[in-house]
């Protein structure tokens, strides 16, 4: 065990909300409240790379008064590394959504396990009308 | 003049081709084979057993069935909250051994930080260290970036593209109502937040922002202005077929001005773009650009969500 887990907050934080966010993927059963619990789990990641880049002390990273030391501004890259993340959690969320409004077109609920009840009960009436017509051409 | 091959039947290439097409079987004759035995019972007989099985046992199936499920939640409940507690522990315990929060020395703040932060204003022109690194050192990296955004958006459209049938019975529910307060205060409010989202983008070289935050602003004003004015009166430029336009034409620009860049600068030839006096609005070379572009993108992707998800069509 380590001595920073009582200094890193801003870590902590974002190990805590990571994993609210996949217990809510776990556990609800709303399809919508996955996919909050996906985009908390995107927000941990996001706090975690900008606590990351953070050094103290040090300036935004945008040049001012011409200087162009390296101690004097905090680490750029994990800011452009969360920017890539939240386009790509945008694109993902969006494509979710699109997907569950299609979901509930087809079964009008958002319940995941009500969805899938009502799936495997389609797929044994089909089986059952399935050995149904084959008897009737048998019989023939 | 192409040779022919007199004995192209026998040829090896013509049994290649037929085999390939199952046409021929370089084995037949030459393995033991046993011809296949028709079984006594066929599927019908299995098919209609198991549907007379079932309508008699069905309760019984049922009963077990549901007594099954609510074991399995129990258990499914109990290993998710074991997990959940594990992955927390571990972490946290990850955590523990990180470098202390805002530590000079800690293993991310390498070389490749520092090289950005003391060559990105001689090499590129930007004042803002964090725009010349993703369009210029890592722009191939922010071009598929604006591409996921555009497939993301076709494909929401696609998913939820109503047919005509079901529009002409839903679209009384999108006729905009005439709102006393959203009108004027969208007239007021909708040239400011564009304004503003094309200033974010013009400075996103020299002040904190850039294509992607100009672009999502842009994006808002424009949903604003679509949910104040209705479809019709908005619909009259910003129509599915110029959208598309738009995107394809700054996805193709960023292609075409970043192949270039790298182009030149690969080969060490003379280039046209040079990172001009920092702190001016157009200088750092291609960046103003290709922020308009991934601007635009990025603006025309948000509309085209919400009315997608509005909708289901423009």
């Amino acid at each position: 065990m380590g001595t920073s887990v009582f200094t890193n907050y801003e870590e902590c934080a974002s190990v805590i909300l990571f994993v609210i966010g996949m217990m809510n993927l776990l556990l609800q059963s709303n399809l919508i409240k996955k996919i909050i619990g996906l985009d908390i789990m995107d927000a941990s990641v996001y706090l975690f790379l900008a606590a990351k880049g953070y050094i103290e002390g040090r300036h935004a990273p945008i040049y001012t008064d011409g200087i162009t030391d390296a101690s004097y501004y905090i680490n750029p890259v994990p800011s452009g590394l969360v920017l890539t993340g939240i386009v790509v959690s945008v694109s993902v969320s969006a494509l979710m959504m699109a997907l569950t409004i299609s979901l509930y077109r087809q079964y009008k609920t958002l319940n995941l396990d009500e969805i899938m009840m009502k799936l495997r009960k389609q797929e044994s009436e089909e089986f059952i009308a399935l050995s149904n017509k084959t008897e009737g051409e048998g019989s023939k | 003049m192409s040779r022919k091959n007199p004995d192209y039947e026998g040829s090896k290439w013509q049994h290649f081709a037929q085999w390939t097409k199952g046409e021929y079987d370089p084995q037949k004759g030459k393995l033991e084979t046993h011809p296949p035995v028709k079984s006594k019972k066929s599927g019908t007989d299995i098919k209609g057993y198991l549907r007379k099985m079932w309508n008699e046992n069905k309760d019984l199936y049922e009963e077990k069935q549901e007594k099954e499920l609510s074991l399995f939640e129990k258990i499914y409940f109990f290993v998710a909250i074991l997990l959940g507690v594990f992955i927390t522990i571990l972490l946290l315990v990850t955590v523990s051994h990180l470098p202390r929060f805002g530590d000079a020395n800690a293993p991310e703040n390498n070389e490749v930080a520092r090289r950005y932060i003391e060559k990105g204003l001689e090499e590129t022109g930007a004042v803002n260290i964090v725009a010349c690194m993703i369009l210029d050192y890592r722009a191939f990296d922010t071009f598929g970036e604006s591409c996921v955004l555009f497939v993301a958006a076709t494909c929401v459209l696609m998913l939820l593209k109503s047919d005509g049938k079901e529009k002409k019975d839903t679209e009384s529910e999108y006729v905009t109502r005439r709102s006393e307060i959203l009108r004027p205060a969208a007239r007021i409010l909708v040239p400011v937040i564009i304004i503003f989202g094309i200033y974010v983008i013009l400075n996103g070289h020299l002040s904190p922002g850039g294509g992607f935050s100009g672009g999502a602003i842009i994006g808002a004003g424009l949903i604003l202005y679509l949910t104040a004015f209705g479809f019709e009166r908005a619909g009259r430029f910003l129509s599915e077929k110029n959208i598309r336009i738009i995107t394809v034409l700054s996805l193709t620009f960023y292609c075409f001005a970043k192949s270039y860049s790298f182009y030149t600068g690969a080969n060490h030839l003379e280039s046209i773009i040079t990172p001009g006096t920092p702190g001016a609005l157009l200088s750092a070379g291609l960046i103003v650009y290709l922020n308009i572009c991934v601007g635009i993108v990025v603006a025309c992707t948000m509309y085209s969500f919400y009315v997608a998800f509005r909708r289901g069509s423009f």
